[in-house]
């Protein structure tokens, strides 16, 4: 199959090879939670809650008392895929998916500034399409910063792939499932430092520098969209409150 | 907007926006200027040698934000100060809770904070308000003073060396909280006054705004003096039988959806402005249940538009 078009050069869904699915970004949509986001790659939709800092609920898991704990725990929900099947909660896949997450949002907490206390992120996939990894790294980002957790920098993350010996950016469903490699980046921002890189299948090492290349301007155009959100929210709560 | 997913029709989704968009044009410009988000520069002059305060760190020499929220300077210290972010407890302030727990010689108090806070059986008055030392009676009687699930209104007596909070409540007003609502709403719309405890003698109503967010609409209680105790213990048991009168309680169901209201829309919560938005509603006939409706949220919007307007206008 022609995952690129030889003659236009466009893809499946009609982007460009270095072009992202559209983005949204939506704070506080989760009424109860300390901080919440909406976050859509495309047709990738995802919902993270944050949670905390608060009392840790099960002592037995403090590692140490100098630094909060952080819990990440992922979900898909039975109807995102095109298949409606039930999805068990502990396989293996959200497992690691979790545990990724948790990783990657860890790395930029200020976690020593919140000692003897808890953060609890949900993420829930509420359609898949591709990336949904990427996408609950940022819904989780837009959540944390919302519900007023100190972060080093703003971690944003984005797959890119290499089909049709095209490096092409933000992977939909139909793409990763194609079976060429598919490189999932995440980085700070600011500081420039990537936190999160996993890549399934093989890339000669010069392709694999380009492809990364082109996920990490994937991650800072990201990266540019979610602090214009939350600088927009900010203002706009700052203006209410008077 | 946050909380506020209303079923509004097109013309409350105009007269919304007018109104939000009017408070925004009203809202100084340093204020939208001193906005900031994670990991943005913080412009100083290094010169003076400034102070980092709470949300800010130091990144290859440049000061960076770590947080989403207003830029506030004072002197030498510059710090950020957050909106939505669990509340920050400083000493003395007044705050309400809920017991989670009892534990030896304690409770334990949610209070939004990140970690439970502590009230000391030691640091309470005792009901018969006698001072002495707490025995272990006392102790086996904590269940008698506050149990799982009780309000409790408390002060933030300070931090130990282990980090945790303690609370103290040496005086008759503060104490259990009953017969009324508790409403949590964001911490930073609760501003830090000299008075927290609020008697609405029209209503016949109690407020209590709590610092930490948590706030309480109830019925009136008089704070007796310590030795009017024993001869009201009589009244007192009498009275816990009597309920609170329906009136009473419809002006604690109108203030509560007042405060409701304002802090869906993130007004900064005052007394004269929960009284005003209940005033409000009451002289132009909405029933109570109709104040979460979206045509009360259009009109306090707009009301809160205008009174604000208005406070510009006289001090230009």
């Amino acid at each position: 199959m022609e995952y690129v078009n030889p003659l236009t050069g466009f893809r499946v869904d009609g982007r460009r090879p270095n072009e992202m699915r559209q983005l949204k970004g939506e704070v506080g949509v989760v009424s109860r939670a300390d901080g919440s986001a909406l976050f859509e790659m495309g047709n990738t939709r995802v919902i993270a809650a944050v949670y905390g800092p608060r009392e840790i609920q099960n002592r037995s898991q403090q590692q140490n008392n100098k630094e909060a704990l952080v819990r990440c725990e992922y979900r898909m929900a039975e109807f995102s895929t095109g298949d409606r099947r039930r999805k068990p909660k502990g396989d293996r896949r959200s497992t690691e998916i979790s545990l990724v997450i948790r990783q990657t949002m860890e790395a930029s907490i200020l976690t020593h500034l919140m000692p003897h206390s808890q953060i609890d992120i949900f993420v829930q996939v509420l359609q898949a399409d591709g990336g949904t990894r990427s996408a609950c790294i940022n819904a989780a980002t837009l959540a944390l910063a919302d519900a007023g957790i100190p972060m080093r920098d703003i971690v944003t993350s984005c797959s890119a792939g290499y089909l049709c010996s095209t490096p092409l950016l933000d992977l939909n469903y139909i793409e990763d499932s194609a079976g060429g490699a598919d490189v999932t980046v995440g980085i700070l921002a600011k500081m420039d430092k990537v936190t999160l890189l996993q890549m399934d299948a093989k890339l000669p090492m010069d392709t694999f520098e380009t492809v990364m290349d082109l996920a990490t301007e994937g991650c800072k155009a990201i990266a540019t969209y979610i602090r214009e959100v939350l600088l927009e929210n900010t203002k706009q709560l700052e203006c209410q409150r008077g | 907007m946050r909380d506020l997913h209303l079923p509004l029709n097109q013309t409350q989704r105009v007269r919304l926006e007018a109104a939000l968009h009017e408070l925004q044009t009203l809202a100084p410009a340093a204020a939208s200027a001193a906005a900031v988000t994670v990991a943005d520069n913080i412009a100083v002059n290094h010169e003076d040698n400034i102070l980092k305060g709470h949300g800010t760190t130091d990144q290859d020499g440049e000061v960076v934000a770590t947080l989403c929220g207003v830029v506030e300077r004072v002197n030498k210290l510059v710090y950020v100060r957050t909106l939505r972010a669990r509340y920050k407890p400083e000493v003395g302030d007044i705050i309400v809770g809920r017991v989670i727990e009892i534990a030896p010689k304690r409770w334990r108090l949610e209070i939004n904070f990140s970690q439970d806070a502590v009230l000391m059986l030691s640091s309470m008055n005792l009901p018969d308000g006698i001072q002495r030392r707490r025995t272990a009676v006392d102790e086996l009687n904590m269940r008698s003073i506050f149990e799982e699930n009780d309000v409790v209104c408390a002060e933030v007596r300070g931090f130990q060396h282990d980090g945790s909070l303690h609370l103290q409540a040496r005086s008759q007003k503060y104490g259990k909280l009953q017969r009324g609502q508790l409403l949590t709403v964001p911490a930073y719309l609760v501003k830090r006054r000299k008075l927290h405890f609020h008697h609405l003698e029209q209503y016949d109503v109690d407020l209590i705004l709590g610092c930490n967010g948590f706030i309480w609409v109830g019925e009136h209680v008089v704070v007796r003096e310590i030795a009017d105790l024993k001869e009201d213990e009589q009244k007192l048991s009498a009275e816990a039988e009597t309920f609170t009168p329906i009136e009473t309680r419809r002006h604690i169901c109108r203030l509560a959806n007042a405060v409701r209201v304002l802090s869906a829309l993130g007004f900064t919560l005052t007394v004269e402005l929960i009284i005003q938005t209940a005033e409000a509603s009451i002289s132009s006939n909405v029933e109570i249940n109709d104040m979460l409706g979206a045509e009360f949220y259009v009109q306090t919007a707009e009301r809160e538009a205008k009174r604000r307007g208005d406070l510009l206008g006289k001090k230009r």
